[in-house]
């Protein structure tokens, strides 16, 4: 009987239809005019990327003597996946009645909860998903907690103004939303909103996150902030993550 | 005839209530004047340049007024008494207040009326201009023609105006309509408008006078080339909504987004602030033949556009009354929505069909801005170029006027040319395919489509009512739009504000308002 090849965990390869037939489907465009000479460069191309069998199989005139490609190819490569590590959030979520539940039995007073998009970023998706009652996809933002106050600045929060209303209403935690990352704009901004805290004196008391489609819990730890959230992250993810910091780093 | 069976009544009663509260709103934009609006004068005036920091000369000629305490007056009547005593002109005027060799409210006053005919004879040159612009662009789409509707309207973002050309003439190529050079983030809270062709932006491109140019002769360029007029777009929202107006309309552009409340709510804005400058700057716009585009569609990437549905539509109303206020025909007005419900919905695209079908009804001169999906766009880029097509799909079924074009890539950058490509293709097949059906369809009696337009239509009017007999400042104090609370005297932008005094003095408004377009 024909026996399905079994995965090789220390040497990983993409699937496409048979174990470790590399398969990877690719777009790109390349600044010459189409036609069959642009084709042969798509394929070098991918060749020279580790692709073997390098297949253009649709191309298309972009009309400024650029052309577009649709390239599959079989990659040579592989990974080690068994010595694999990602650096992560580490916490069980909770959901929102057991953070509620854990406020009210280890806080035992409101959590305050500041959010903005800071610097120039007008981007307010990401914050709104997580701070606004209606929340996003079905998963309420934090206004809706109980034993929470949440406070959404919006868009375009300069960091001095931040931490000024942080100082203000005293709060615990700090949650930053940077959606424009084109030519790493975010990084200075988030650096600078760090050094304000450090120079007022309350970085140690609050719980500092940042948040964003390009950014990575890696990132923020590097960047000096307590925890980084991408996509994919709901307001209990973040809540779970706050209120624990908060216990832990016993700032009730 | 309705397809969807809306009470005319009720509509009728939406439109008298907006129009109650944009004349409640428009006597007070009446009495008021800003720094944004006098420097849109004094460009109008032929002011342009910067001084030896960078400061714009329209800053530096209004900052002078603002200073000697005349802004109450107009910056025409103070520029207008400086060319009597000096006999020099604007531009040379603006130069000798940089220079410190000026100061333009310590002039001896002249004449009242030999101070409005000098004015009057620049502005007259001014306004020719711009009607000259106007018939150029009538000319050019009686000859070379233009697209079929909905337009195909893409956004070109590198942050570098010659690279945007680039991506902007291929992009005509594929086949779009409509080219919007998107501006770098943050612009719109710069109390000023930069100088010159720029090169570094984030997310966007700088609006300046001189990109505009560029971006226009490109254009007219490509759009020689494929035989159909390329119009061009940019942003008349922020701190300096009348001066991007002024630079527009000098430079040709065709469409500009202008919304009479976004900068209040999502830019925080003073709301004060704003609904002054939206007036000069839809005069401008209504003046130039420039198509508006209103802001509806952000309320939904804040609110939810299920629940919020009515939001939209109410403001469309108000927004419909401030720019017949302004002069601006139903022709130029491009009032927004957009196709923002979860796709997990049972039944989202009937209700997302419902609610063009509503607009297009109510509204039916107006060219409807659609905007795609964003807010429940993943990254999944195959998903999200099934959802461009669904809500290509409500357009044609709709007539829909202008169709941003939705990025397979949303959410992950701003498009690279491929992108853009894609998703003209998709429209373009979409739309092809499809070209008659709304010709061909009704809808049921009673059924989902119906009930859910006359729902939102119900609320609608319910809103406008309590909004007319609230107050407009109120509502938005209240935080109806967008779920965003704005107070009348917080954000950016109030300090530029004043009353105007009896003798204030305005050449444009007249000029563009009456008489002859």
């Amino acid at each position: 009987m024909y026996e399905v090849q079994k995965v090789d965990l220390t040497r990983v390869k993409p699937y496409g239809d048979t174990m470790n037939d590399g398969a990877v489907q690719l777009g790109f465009s390349l600044p010459v005019p189409y036609g069959d000479e642009a084709n042969e460069a798509a394929r070098q191309l991918a060749a020279k990327m580790g692709f073997e069998e390098p297949a253009v199989v649709y191309s298309h005139d972009l009309g400024i003597g650029y052309t577009y490609f649709v390239v599959y190819g079989k990659t040579v490569h592989t990974v080690d996946y068994t010595t694999i590590e990602v650096p992560k959030v580490d916490v069980d979520v909770m959901e929102k009645e057991d953070i509620e539940a854990f406020i009210r039995d280890n806080i035992k007073r409101p959590v305050v909860v500041l959010g903005a998009c800071t610097g120039t970023d007008a981007h307010t998706v990401g914050i709104d998903a997580i701070m606004n009652m209606k929340g996003y996809a079905g998963h309420y933002g934090l206004e809706r907690y109980e034993g929470m106050d949440a406070y959404n600045l919006g868009s375009q929060v300069p960091n001095e103004e931040l931490v000024a209303k942080a100082i203000e209403l005293k709060a615990d935690a700090i949650l930053v939303s940077q959606v424009v990352t084109q030519k790493d704009v975010h990084i200075p901004n988030l650096t600078e909103l760090v050094e304000l805290l450090e120079a007022e004196g309350i970085r140690d008391k609050v719980v500092l996150v940042c948040g964003g489609p390009r950014l990575s819990h890696e990132l923020a730890k590097e960047l000096g902030y307590d925890a980084g959230f991408g996509t994919g992250s709901y307001a209990e993810d973040v809540a779970t993550f706050i209120v624990n910091e908060i216990v832990k780093r016993n700032l009730i | 005839m309705s397809k969807l069976k809306l009470d005319q009544s009720k509509i009728d009663a939406s439109r008298s209530s907006a129009r109650n509260i944009a004349e409640d709103i428009q006597k007070f934009i009446d009495e008021h004047t800003t720094v944004a609006t006098e420097r849109t004068v004094v460009r109008l005036l032929g002011v342009d340049g910067v001084d030896e920091i960078g400061k714009p000369l329209p800053n530096v000629v209004v900052d002078n007024i603002k200073e000697g305490g005349g802004l109450e007056r107009g910056a025409a009547w103070w520029v207008g008494n400086a060319m009597l005593n000096l006999g020099a002109t604007p531009q040379e005027i603006a130069e000798k207040i940089a220079a410190g060799e000026v100061d333009i409210t310590r002039l001896p006053a002249k004449d009242e009326a030999s101070i409005k005919a000098a004015i009057n004879d620049i502005a007259a040159k001014t306004v020719e201009r711009i009607k000259g612009n106007r018939q150029k662009r009538e000319n050019y789409l009686n000859t070379i023609g233009e697209g079929k509707r909905p337009y195909l309207y893409v956004i070109v973002a590198t942050g570098n105006i010659y690279e945007d050309i680039i991506q902007a003439k291929a992009a005509a190529k594929q086949g779009a309509d409509i080219i919007a050079v998107i501006r770098t983030t943050g612009q719109s809270l710069l109390d000023y408008v930069p100088y010159g062709p720029t090169t570094e932006g984030f997310g966007g491109t700088y609006a300046t006078q001189e990109n505009f140019r560029l971006m226009r002769a490109a254009l007219d360029e490509v759009g020689e080339e494929v035989g159909r007029y390329i119009r061009l777009t940019n942003y008349c929202s922020g701190l300096c909504m009348p001066e991007i107006a002024a630079m527009g309309a000098l430079e040709r552009l065709d469409m500009m987004l202008n919304d009479a409340l976004y900068g209040i709510l999502f830019r925080d804005i003073n709301m004060q602030r704003t609904l002054i400058d939206q007036f000069f700057s839809r005069v401008i716009n209504g003046f130039a033949g420039i198509i508006i585009n209103t802001g509806e569609d952000n309320y939904l990437t804040t609110d939810d556009a299920v629940e919020a549905a009515h939001t939209v539509l109410a403001s469309q109303f108000i927004n419909e009354q401030f720019a017949l206020k302004a002069g601006l025909p139903e022709e130029q007005m491009g009032l927004g929505h957009a196709f923002e419900m979860e796709p997990g919905i049972e039944d989202g695209f009937l209700l997302e069909l419902a609610q063009a079908q509503m607009a297009r009804e109510i509204f039916p001169k107006a060219p409807l801005k659609y905007m795609p999906p964003t807010k429940f766009m993943t990254g999944n880029i195959f998903k999200g170029h099934v959802q461009n097509a669904m809500f290509n799909m409500v357009s044609i079924m709709t007539n829909q006027g202008i169709q941003l074009l939705g990025m397979l890539t949303e959410a992950i950058h701003t498009p690279h040319l491929h992108d853009r490509y894609l998703s003209i293709e998709n429209a373009k097949y979409v739309f092809n395919n499809a070209r008659h059906i709304s010709d061909e369809i009704e809808f049921k009696d009673g059924g989902i489509i119906q009930t859910r337009a006359q729902k939102v239509l119900d609320e609608a009017t319910e809103l406008l009512a309590k909004i007319e007999k609230e107050g407009l400042f109120q509502t938005i104090e209240q935080g109806k739009f967008g779920g965003v609370r704005r107070s009348r005297t917080g954000g950016k932008g109030l300090d530029g504000v004043t009353k105007k005094d009896a003798g204030y003095f305005n050449p444009f408004i007249p000029m563009m308002l009456g008489g002859d377009r």
